[in-house]
């Protein structure tokens, strides 16, 4: 157990050092230095001087590792650069719109969960009779709708023609239940078809068929041995779209006008505000490299051959 | 053959003719397109879908219709060109990190491992924001950021396939490397391949659609199925076919792609599916 726990901080230690690398190498795809940039937004002429003393005094004009050194040293006390832009740090800007993101986020989730189960159970318990194939055929199609058409298509039903709830803003909950119903539903679809696979799955063991002629109910197996034994498939799942809903947030939020980092960082790729980008994407590996974290350990725990191995030690 | 294996035959065959059909209507798209896509007519502005404009027109009057037919070369061909680089570079570097094991091995897997760790989308998007919006460099994000799942079956393929006698024989026969690889692994193991190859042009079709929706595809004038829904969203009081037409197709062409793909996975699965 130790050892698994050790080999488990070893990689995402070598995750977290990849990320690092490839969110600093972003900076050298740029068609000209940073100095440049910031040059060029401000509106100062591109003066060759001007531009060495700045590279100078930035450290820029130093080699890739003592840079990256740097920038490193920066991130560990809370440093991820500065907007020219928006004319404050990146931390604060994201940290202002993080809470919308993890409201939304959560939402979403919540409501997908609550689609999903039901649908994949009992799609699993009727297969191939008619509730099955009615779940079958809407988890297909939502599965190839495009999530920023879904939200269109609620926009132009329940607010432009019902007037039911605001088109787009981030005021109250009343404008959370649109961009939450979009990803919820068309994030569902994906977990209906995976939950159905796994009981059907569990389903066709050997020891269903031994428990059957037992004379087990058939709502025993179920409730006690069915549906435990494909939860933990199911929250490995569920904890990997945690992170996939956060990144689909950048594209609802978007469409929704939902005030969080995703609708932040289309502002800032539009606005080509380099930093705020890069610090949203070690923001978002950060967050997703925890929370799959977090699920393997709550995994961990589910699993009884594991439990009892670390109840022994 | 058993009426199980006849139901995926015509459902294999269903799909490939819709699919080939959409590939036909983009490539021809410009003979079959009833108006120029890119011709304003200010006196048909917003107008509603009617015999002659069978979509609709946009807030410059151009057809809806034709914008679409046209949208297809791009949104589609960019679709087949991404889902061919990325499965071309992954099993590449797959197959080479399978074969050549150690050191090549383990950093193109803990590069996987990174790349994996978050979602591509992300990591797309910052990468276009640096090197610049437009088509070759969306391809070249897209590629950059999608090949690791490609990588990860080939290199376990590969694995598998590796301590065979008959790639001993060869060897004794004096094969190279290189021959090994291109004439008995490869060919070997791009049958499974196909399958998620087949399964993934619908998912860059939904990619791409959404990046061109934020901004990050061609510029305005092309007809680009993501950016017809992008300006359709500013009119949706007065012309809500701008934002319905191009969307179902967009679903349509997914949907058909999807059911290619899992009707060439049941194809390739010997066994009569039990779920």
């Amino acid at each position: 157990m130790g050892r698994q726990i050790r080999d488990r901080l070893f990689s995402l230690l070598i995750i977290l050092f990849g990320l690092s690398l490839l969110t600093f190498g972003l900076t050298f795809l740029l068609p000209s230095g940073p100095v440049e940039q910031v040059i060029e937004k401000l509106g100062i002429a591109p003066d060759p001087e001007l531009i060495a003393a700045l590279k100078k005094e930035y450290g820029f004009d130093q080699p890739f590792a003592v840079q990256y050194i740097n920038w490193l040293k920066g991130l560990f006390h809370g440093d991820f650069g500065y907007s020219v832009i928006n004319n404050d740090s990146v931390n604060a800007i994201l940290s202002r719109r993080l809470p919308n993101t993890i409201r939304l986020a959560v939402c979403s989730f919540g409501l997908m969960v609550l689609i999903s189960f039901p649908l994949g159970i009992l799609s699993a318990l009727y297969k191939n009779k008619t509730a099955d194939y009615i779940i079958r055929y809407m988890s297909f199609v939502g599965i190839s709708i495009p999530n920023f058409w879904f939200g269109m298509i609620l926009i132009w039903i329940l607010g432009v023609n019902l007037r039911l709830l605001p088109v787009s803003g981030s005021l109250g909950w009343r404008s959370l239940i649109m961009p939450s119903l979009t990803l919820g539903i068309t994030n569902s679809a994906y977990y209906v078809r995976r939950i159905r696979s796994v009981m059907v799955e569990q389903l066709s063991e050997e020891y269903i068929a031994g428990l059957r002629s037992r004379g087990v109910s058939n709502r025993r197996i179920i409730l006690l041995h069915v549906l435990p034994n494909s939860l933990l498939a199911v929250i490995t799942m569920l904890g990997m779209s945690f992170g996939g809903m956060l990144g689909g947030t950048m594209i609802v939020e978007t469409v929704f006008s939902w005030n969080g980092i995703g609708k932040a960082a289309m502002e800032a790729v539009t606005g080509r505000d380099y930093a705020l980008v890069q610090g949203y994407v070690l923001w978002m590996g950060c967050i997703y490299v925890l929370v799959n974290l977090l699920v393997d350990i709550i995994n961990q725990f589910l699993d009884p051959r594991i439990r009892r191995a670390m109840a022994d030690k | 053959m058993s009426t199980y294996r006849k139901r995926i035959w015509l459902r294999f065959a269903v799909s490939m003719f819709f699919a080939l059909l959409f590939v036909f209507f983009s490539l021809f798209a410009g003979n079959l397109a009833p108006f120029d896509p890119l011709q304003a007519d200010y006196g048909h502005m917003l107008a509603a879908p009617d015999s002659e404009h069978w979509f609709g027109t946009d807030q410059l009057g151009r057809d809806i219709f034709s914008r679409i037919l046209c949208g297809g070369k791009s949104s589609l061909l960019i679709a087949f060109a991404v889902t061919g680089i990325v499965a071309a570079f992954g099993i590449l570097l797959g197959t080479l990190a399978g074969f050549l094991g150690g050191f090549t091995d383990s950093v193109i897997m803990r590069i996987c491992d990174t790349l994996m760790a978050f979602p591509g989308i992300i990591f797309t998007v910052a990468l276009v924001s640096f090197i610049g919006t437009g088509i070759p460099n969306l391809i070249l994000a897209m590629s950059l950021t999608s090949w690791t799942g490609y990588a990860r079956i080939s290199r376990s393929l590969v694995l598998s396939v590796k301590n065979n006698v008959y790639l001993e024989q060869a060897r004794l026969g004096g094969a190279s490397d290189w021959r090994i690889l291109t004439v008995y692994i490869i060919p070997n193991i791009l049958p499974p391949l196909l399958v998620n190859i087949s399964q993934n042009i619908g998912g860059n079709l939904l990619t791409i659609s959404a990046l061109s929706l934020l901004g990050l595809g061609s510029p305005p004038p092309t007809p680009e199925w993501g950016l017809m829904l992008s300006e359709g969203k500013n009119f949706l009081y007065s012309a809500p076919w701008m934002l319905l037409f191009p969307g179902m197709i967009i679903l349509v062409c997914v949907v058909v792609f999807n059911l290619l793909g899992d009707s060439i996975q049941d194809l390739m699965n010997p066994k009569e599916n039990v779920y």
